[in-house]
Parts: C-alpha cells; sequence; structure tokens
C-alpha cells in the first residue's frame, strides 16, 4: 500500500493574525532549593494553518511550554509572568496566562479550543475505560451532544483516524491497540470538538519510524482539512525539517533561535542550533573515526558464528532460524521496528535467554570454539566474562543504591579478580578510559546526567577486557549532541581494546555512522545482510526500502513524502496500519 | 468466565475437606480433651471426678473412638444431614449456637465497615489531592494516632468516658432488660444505643490504615498521563478525579474482601471481650480453650469457607471492573 501525500513547502512568517500569541512567558517550579524557571522569557506566536515546532534537547523546557499554554504544569509548577493570547474568531482575546487553572474559562479552553496529545499513547489513555468512553467524553462535554450522537461522531472520529471497524475499536480498550493505533485514537480524542490548535507534545517519539511516518502524514492531512494550527513538540530534527513551518530552538527554558524552518536549517545564525543541526547531520555519514580505520579483515575466521537461530515464546517466533556472523573487530548492526527481535537476538547471545534451536559458535582467544547455546554452569560463566552488554536505558540500569565506583568494580569484585586498593585504581583507570572524572567515583548514579550514566554502563560492560559487546540501543534514550560522543567513545574503546559490536538499534543513522555490517530483521527473521553503506543508501529487500523510506530526512527542502510505503508481507491478509 | 467460576468452586471442596481436616487435627494436638478441661473446672470448685464418670463421660461423647474416626463421623453428619455435632460445653446443637452469634457479628461488621469506607475513602482522597496542605497533616496526624493506639486499650477509655462521664450503660450489644426478650422496635433501638461504642472503636484503627493505602494509591494514580490527558480535554476536576484515578486507586479495595469475610469472625477478640459483646468471636476463643472441638471446628471450617468464598468474590468482582485482567 502506497501512502502518497505531497505538503508544498509553504510560504512562512506571513502578515496573518496569528491565532495564539505567547509573549514573555515565564513558568517556574518553586523547589525546595530555590525557584527552577523551566520557560524563562519565551515570546513565539502561532498562526491559523499553521505548524510550530518546538524543538530542544531533554530538560529544554519545550513541554512546559506546551502545558503552560493550557494550565496543566505538573505540580508545584506555575506561571509566574508573561500572556498567552488566544485570538478567538469573533474577535476577542483571552489571556490565558491569566485564568485559574481551576476555573470554568480555563476548562472551555481545553479540549474545545486548543486539544493536546501526549507522546506515550499507552499511559495518557486510561486502561479501565473503553476508548470510545474517553472519545465521547470531550463530545458531550463541550458540544453537549446526546449519548448516542456522541457515539456516532467518535465512530466517524475514529474512521478519519483510519482505524479499522471504527464501530468495534470504539468498544476496545487502549491495551488491545497497537502503539500506533492508540496514537490514532489519542488524535481522535483531541480533533472530536475540531479545535483551531493542537498541541502536540513528541506524539511520535514511542512509535517506529513507519507508524511515525503514517501519523505525521494523518496529522497535517487533518491540518489541512481543518484548518487547524499545530504546535508540534519533538527533540527530532528530522520531524522538524518534514513537517514544519517555523521552528523555535529551545535550550534550558531560553529560546536560541525562532524563525521559518527553512532559515533554522540552512542558515542557522545561533551557535547551539548550528551545533544542534550538526549532530543531525554527523549522522547522516560514516563516523570519522572509521573512514580513518584500515579496512576490516574479511578472511579472518569469525569470532561469533550464529547458525539457524531460534527462540520461540509459545506461539510466537521472536527469533526465526537467523544465521549471520560477526568478524573479530567488526561493528555488527541489528536494525528492526519493534517486536522484531532484535532484543530478543542480543538476549540469546549473552544466553539470558536459552535459545529454542540454533548454535551460537564463538571463537575463544586460543582458538577453542564454544557453542554458546549449549554450554552452561563454569564454561557459560567464563564466556559471560568475553561478552557483555550495555543496555538501553541508563536510568533502569544502574543500581541507585550502589555508587558509580560499586557499580563498575562489581564484575571485578564478583568475579575474584580484584579488591580493595587494586580495584579502586582500577576502577579510577575505566573511568579515565570512558571520560569520567575519578573523582566522582563515591557519587550515586543519579548525580549524573543521562550521557555520563551511558558512560558508567560502558565502563561497567570493559571491566572484563571482553571480547564482545552486545549494545541494546545503548543511545536511544540520548539527546542527539549526547548520542554521537558516547558512539565515538564506543569506537574509541574499540580500537584500543579490540572490541567486537553487536550494535542493536532503530535508528539508521547510528547503523550508518558506527556500523561495518547491517542485518535488518522483520518479525523474527534476517531479511537482509550487508555493508552498512549499502543498506542504509540502496537496500535489496523491500522491507529495507519501505524502512529507509519511513525516515524523515533532516533537510526541508526534501520533503517528498511520495516516496515513502508501507511493506506488507507477501501472502499476509492486512487489516490495518501498523496492527501487529 | 463461566468455566473459571465453575472450576475455582470445584476446587474449593478439596481445600475445604483438608482444611477441616487439619483444623480437628491442631485442635486435638494439645494433651488433655474436652474431658481433662472440665474435670479441671470442677476440681477447682472442689469437686472430685473420678475415673469411671470420666471415661463414661468420654464414651458418652465419642472421645474415647481413634481421632479418624470421630473426624469422620463429624464430617459425616455435616454432608448428609447438616450436622456439624454437639457444643459439649454449651450441650446445644454447634449451627445453633453459630447462627445465634452471626446474625449480630455481621451487623457489627457491616457497620463498622460501612463507617471505615465512608470516612477513609474520602479523606485519603482529599490527602492526596491537598498533599501537604494543613488538612493532609492534620489526618495524618490522626491516622498515625488511630494506628498506634491498640484498640483494646480505646476500648477501655471510651467506656470509662461513656459510663462516668455520661452514665451510659456500656457493654454488650442490649440493655438488660431487652438482652432475653424478643426482637421488638424497642429492642432495635435499644440496639443502635450500644453499637455505636463497638463501631466508633472498630473503626478508628481500620479507617486510619485504609486513610494511608487510600491516599498512596492515588498519589500513585495522579501523576499519571492519562489524568493529564482528562484534564486537557477540559474536564473539570471533580470528575475527573472521580473518573480516573479514584476508580482505578479502588481497584486494590475490591481485593480486601478475600480476607474481609473470614474476618467477621475471628477479627477484634480483643475489643469484643472488653466489651462483652455477644459475637462470634469471643465464643470462638472459648471453644478453642475448652476445647471444644466440633464447635471450634465448625467455627474454623466457617472462616476457611468464608476466605475462599470471598477470594472468589473479590476475584469476580476484580475481572469485572478491570478489563486488564479480564480481556488480557
Amino acid at each position: 500500500m502506497t501512502d502518497i501525500l505531497s505538503i508544498a513547502p509553504r510560504p512562512s512568517m506571513t502578515a496573518n493574525k496569528p491565532l495564539l500569541e505567547v509573549r514573555n512567558l515565564v513558568t517556574e517550579f518553586p523547589l525546595r532549593t530555590g525557584i527552577f524557571r523551566a520557560v524563562d522569557d519565551l515570546s513565539f506566536s502561532i498562526e491559523p494553518g499553521k505548524t510550530l515546532c518546538v524543538v530542544g534537547e531533554s530538560g529544554s523546557g519545550k513541554s512546559v511550554t506546551a502545558r503552560s499554554i493550557l494550565q496543566i504544569i505538573d505540580s508545584p509548577g506555575r506561571i509566574a509572568s508573561g500572556s498567552i493570547l488566544l485570538h478567538q474568531p469573533d474577535g476577542t482575546s483571552l489571556d490565558l496566562a491569566k485564568l485559574d487553572p481551576r476555573g470554568r474559562a480555563i476548562r472551555s479552553v481545553r479540549g474545545r479550543d486548543i486539544a493536546m496529545i501526549f507522546q506515550e499513547p499507552m499511559s495518557s489513555l486510561s486502561p479501565v475505560h473503553t476508548v470510545g468512553d474517553q472519545i465521547t467524553e470531550a463530545l458531550r462535554l463541550h458540544l453537549r451532544m446526546g449519548k448516542a450522537e456522541a457515539r456516532a461522531e467518535a465512530i466517524s472520529l475514529l474512521r478519519q483516524v483510519e482505524i479499522p471497524n471504527p464501530e468495534k475499536a470504539i468498544d476496545r480498550y487502549a491495551f488491545q491497540y497497537s502503539g500506533g493505533m492508540r496514537q490514532r485514537a489519542m488524535i481522535a480524542m483531541a480533533l472530536a470538538c475540531k479545535p483551531q490548535l493542537l498541541i502536540a507534545d513528541e506524539p511520535t517519539t514511542a512509535l517506529d519510524v513507519t507508524t511515525q511516518a503514517e501519523i505525521l502524514d494523518l496529522i497535517s492531512r487533518l491540518q489541512k482539512a481543518h484548518g487547524m494550527a499545530v504546535l508540534f513538540i519533538t527533540h527530532d530534527m528530522g520531524v522538524v525539517a518534514q513537517i514544519a513551518d517555523d521552528v523555535l530552538v529551545m535550550h534550558h527554558g531560553v529560546a536560541k533561535e525562532y524563525g521559518p524552518v527553512e532559515q533554522i536549517f540552512h542558515s542557522p545564525q545561533d551557535p547551539y542550533t548550528r551545533m544542534l543541526i550538526g549532530s543531525v547531520l554527523k549522522l547522516e555519514q560514516k563516523a570519522e573515526i572509521r573512514l580513518a580505520r584500515p579496512p576490516l579483515d574479511t578472511t579472518a575466521a569469525p569470532l561469533l558464528d550464529i547458525r539457524n537461530l531460534s527462540m520461540h515464546f509459545g506461539d510466537m517466533k521472536a527469533l526465526d532460524d537467523v544465521s549471520i556472523s560477526l568478524l573479530p573487530g567488526e561493528t555488527l548492526g541489528i536494525v528492526g521496528e519493534s517486536g522484531s527481535g532484535k532484543t530478543t537476538m542480543g538476549r540469546s547471545i549473552m544466553r539470558l535467554y536459552d535459545p529454542t534451536a540454533g548454535e551460537m559458535h564463538y571463537r575463544r582467544a586460543d582458538g577453542t570454539v564454544l557453542d554458546l547455546a549449549k554450554i552452561g554452569g563454569g564454561e557459560l560463566k567464563a564466556a559471560r566474562r568475553e561478552l557483555r552488554m550495555v543496555f538501553q536505558d541508563p536510568f533502569g540500569s544502574l543500581n541507585p543504591r550502589m555508587t558509580v565506583s560499586q557499580v563498575i568494580g562489581e564484575p571485578l569484585l564478583v568475579n575474584g579478580i580484584a579488591r580493595g586498593k587494586n580495584l579502586d585504581e582500577r576502577v579510577c583507570h575505566l573511568m579515565e578510559q570512558v571520560g569520567l572524572d575519578p573523582t566522582t567515583r563515591e557519587r550515586y548514579p543519579h548525580a549524573f546526567s543521562g550521557g555520563q550514566r551511558q558512560r558508567i554502563g560502558i565502563a561497567r560492560a570493559i571491566t572484563l577486557n571482553p571480547r564482545i559487546i552486545v549494545a541494546d540501543e545503548a543511545t536511544s534514550a540520548l539527546d542527539v549532541s549526547v548520542r554521537f560522543q558516547v558512539l565515538d567513545l564506543l569506537m574509541r574503546l574499540q580500537d584500543e581494546l579490540g572490541l567486537a559490536y553487536i550494535f542493536i538499534s532503530h535508528d539508521i543513522g547510528v547503523i550508518r555512522y558506527m556500523c561495518d555490517r547491517v542485518g535488518v530483521m522483520y518479525r523474527g527473521k534476517l531479511v537482509e545482510v550487508g555493508e552498512a553503506d549499502k543498506v542504509c543508501n540502496a537496500p535489496d529487500h523491500p522491507y529495507t526500502q519501505a524502512l529507509i523510506s519511513a525516515i524523515p530526512r533532516p533537510d526541508p527542502r526534501d520533503r517528498d513524502h511520495s516516496r515513502r510505503f508501507r511493506y506488507t508481507e507477501p501472502g499476509t491478509v492486512k487489516n490495518g496500519s501498523s496492527a501487529r | 468466565m463461566l468455566k473459571f467460576v465453575v472450576k475455582r468452586l470445584f476446587w474449593m471442596i478439596p481445600s475445604l475437606f483438608a482444611v477441616s481436616f487439619l483444623a480437628f487435627v491442631l485442635i486435638q494436638l494439645p494433651p488433655g480433651d474436652f474431658v481433662t478441661t472440665y474435670i479441671a473446672t470442677l476440681a477447682s470448685s472442689n469437686e472430685v471426678v473420678d475415673q469411671n464418670t470420666a471415661a463414661q463421660l468420654r464414651e458418652r461423647f465419642g472421645l474415647d473412638q481413634p481421632m479418624l474416626v470421630q473426624y469422620l463421623k463429624w464430617i459425616w453428619g455435616i454432608v448428609t444431614r447438616g450436622d456439624f455435632g454437639l457444643s459439649f460445653e454449651w450441650q446445644q446443637p454447634v449451627s445453633g449456637l453459630i447462627w445465634e452469634r452471626m446474625a449480630l457479628t455481621l451487623v457489627l461488621a457491616l457497620a463498622s465497615l460501612i463507617a471505615t469506607w465512608a470516612l477513609a475513602l474520602p479523606i485519603g482522597v482529599y490527602s492526596a489531592v491537598k498533599k501537604y496542605s494543613i488538612g493532609d497533616y492534620a489526618f495524618t496526624a490522626f491516622t498515625f494516632f488511630g494506628l498506634s493506639i491498640p484498640s483494646f486499650l480505646l476500648a477501655l477509655v471510651l467506656m470509662y468516658v461513656a459510663a462516668v462521664e455520661f452514665g451510659q450503660d456500656v457493654g454488650g450489644l442490649f440493655s438488660s432488660q431487652y438482652e432475653t426478650a424478643p426482637w421488638s422496635i424497642g429492642k432495635m433501638y435499644d440496639l443502635l444505643t450500644h453499637l455505636w461504642l463497638p463501631v466508633a472503636i472498630l473503626a478508628v484503627s481500620s479507617t486510619a490504615s485504609l486513610i494511608r493505602v487510600m491516599r498512596a494509591n492515588m498519589l500513585d494514580e495522579l501523576p499519571k498521563p492519562y489524568v493529564t490527558t482528562a484534564r486537557a480535554k477540559g474536564l473539570s476536576e471533580f470528575r475527573l478525579l472521580v473518573k480516573y484515578p479514584l476508580r482505578i486507586a479502588l481497584n486494590p479495595f475490591i481485593s480486601t474482601i478475600a480476607w474481609l469475610l473470614p474476618n467477621l469472625i475471628s477479627g477484634s477478640v480483643v475489643v469484643a471481650i472488653v466489651l462483652n459483646l455477644p459475637t462470634a468471636a469471643p465464643l470462638l476463643l472459648q471453644s478453642l480453650m475448652a476445647q471444644d472441638m466440633y464447635l471450634a471446628g465448625a467455627f474454623v471450617l466457617l472462616i476457611c469457607a468464608l476466605t475462599l468464598i470471598g477470594s472468589l468474590i473479590s476475584d469476580i468482582l476484580l475481572a469485572l471492573v478491570d478489563p486488564r485482567i479480564r480481556l488480557e
């Protein structure tokens, strides 16, 4: 199925009367240690029918800005000063910043004039109410519809957002929907009362790229149909380039740059914007470190040779007859969307799962070959010292009750390799290797930023001089500016320690930057393996082509949506978009 | 769903047998039997019972037979005739004794349950929504107070205050003139005037703990994104509270039904004894002390049956209220 929708680049910053004008907005959070300014003297405006993207890294205050408009800031935040003028069709203006957050006036704006969709479609919908119940609620509240009328309207809304079988889907619960369908339901809910402004707070961050592309299409199509303005909050410059008319770049609560999308991408004025664009463009090509390397010895005996590996959970074939090999010193990328089995693959290699069938031949330093799928006990323990893992979540993967030196030193301690002063020295050395200050080793993980925590995780992985590191989405939770720093660190360590990486990611940019070869996974099967350049630029398999086509290009001049299409497995009946 | 219920009901039968047998064995485990206790009681009032009389008594009560035979006889009576046996101590059928007490126990338990929920749920929600406000602090202070005071102490103090300061008739659930009288409007009114004291005492500690649980549940739910979604839709604060977080925060309470029912019998023993309430708990304690095994056994069997039924009810209710359990 092809999903065609081309949006011609629109002239920006016209002299139309804006729909929403934010002037000198300051939002503060009174904390024990003082007042924290999440948004500091921010001004911008949105015109009807236009899209303003607010972009920034985590902690930039972009979400708080969105929530300030509707006065739904999480406690104890509050608007300290400034004005948020909503110009209504009848010519009157309403200053939302002056309204009581619990009052009737702001409540009649919420959901009717300005609606909002959120990042996590699962947790943003109530688990115990049907989707229909949550959509009709807004209709009955604002438009005073009767039960039957609201239900009919909700069904038509679900049809508009392309949910298959809306008559049945309306009585389902959010957990019975797939991720993409949940976000569609959220959009239906937000659009129920035909708002003039839709605020979308990272609406596609939790979704796969192909689903993201469909949701973005849907939003812009509905935007055109209703003449609605969109305030789109994201950290993804690719998405910004594809959908924005105007862009507001935020950093630490302050506007760094504000202007038409063309200017932001092609002649950025502010150094921070340039850095942000630069780090995105950096991921569009191979890493410099890799370009400087001698070519990989492809004749060497593989370090890890996976043959016909299968892992079934009940009827679900998470891994279905996968064969791939890893050369010494190589970085092998594994890409795929959620549910493709890429994480299962990493965990099976670590023997966190016991594979259902297949072999994993691991060549040890002395030349002997072990089948990781079969060994157990002491042999497995020994092998695990040489195969380490770096995890996705830099917050959840570090024990909050252990100091950094305990976290990094634990593998040495439990394997009886070092203790006391010797252990301390090695921990200091490891921290220096990953670019952390060893004097901070007695602190707890909460004192570190996301990027620093991921460095701690890497230091822990290299403690035992491993030979293979499985990195499962190791940079997905990081901001772009930090992302390539961590990738560069991994590659530097690769040169220093002679590591081989299995790099699992859904982000083609990261794969292109980092990997020598790539395996593409789809529903438990490995559909394509090849050189990274080839797979990222001219893939053979139609699924890979579809995947690559869905990635938003970080260039507003390259907005051709017509090349995008969704892959359907030959022989399967398609029952609706993004239904898995 | 129906299949699940039938299956659960079927599994109740073997569990009931197992528990009743265990209960029977446990009651008999201490050395001696009812006759020994009986002789000891008589001896304390200087009556001497000779060996022959004791043996006769044992034969009359069937205590001379092996334990297994006693158990089978007892169970056979229950299954075929609904006959729970004869209480040695009271010389009355066990079922009569229990049912007589159960009615009042039920009244008391329901009254304190309603009082608890009616107070605790709104206060818990208020405390969570207005976290760290003066009201929250006041209720928090009350809950710590209510949790840390032993209920028998509270019973003694309240009894003293009621009797000495207000000249009220405390203890028991009826005034003396109504105690053996048949049911009438007057007796009902008399019951109500006596009921408030035990209900208040029983409700204090359970209200206190329930407030804490409710507050914690609500605090877990309030920052969830779906609450923000509802707020962004323009719902009023009260409506969204009731519809979304409160609804989900109540789920854990449904699982408490499982131990609410057995608590009817065995709960609040101390308070019932201090206040001299004619409920089931003191009778259960007395029967255990006297090794009045058919009475005690019937109680244990009843507690067990109520536990099983209670957990079945709470499972069914949970599945009804929470689609995640029903459909996943």
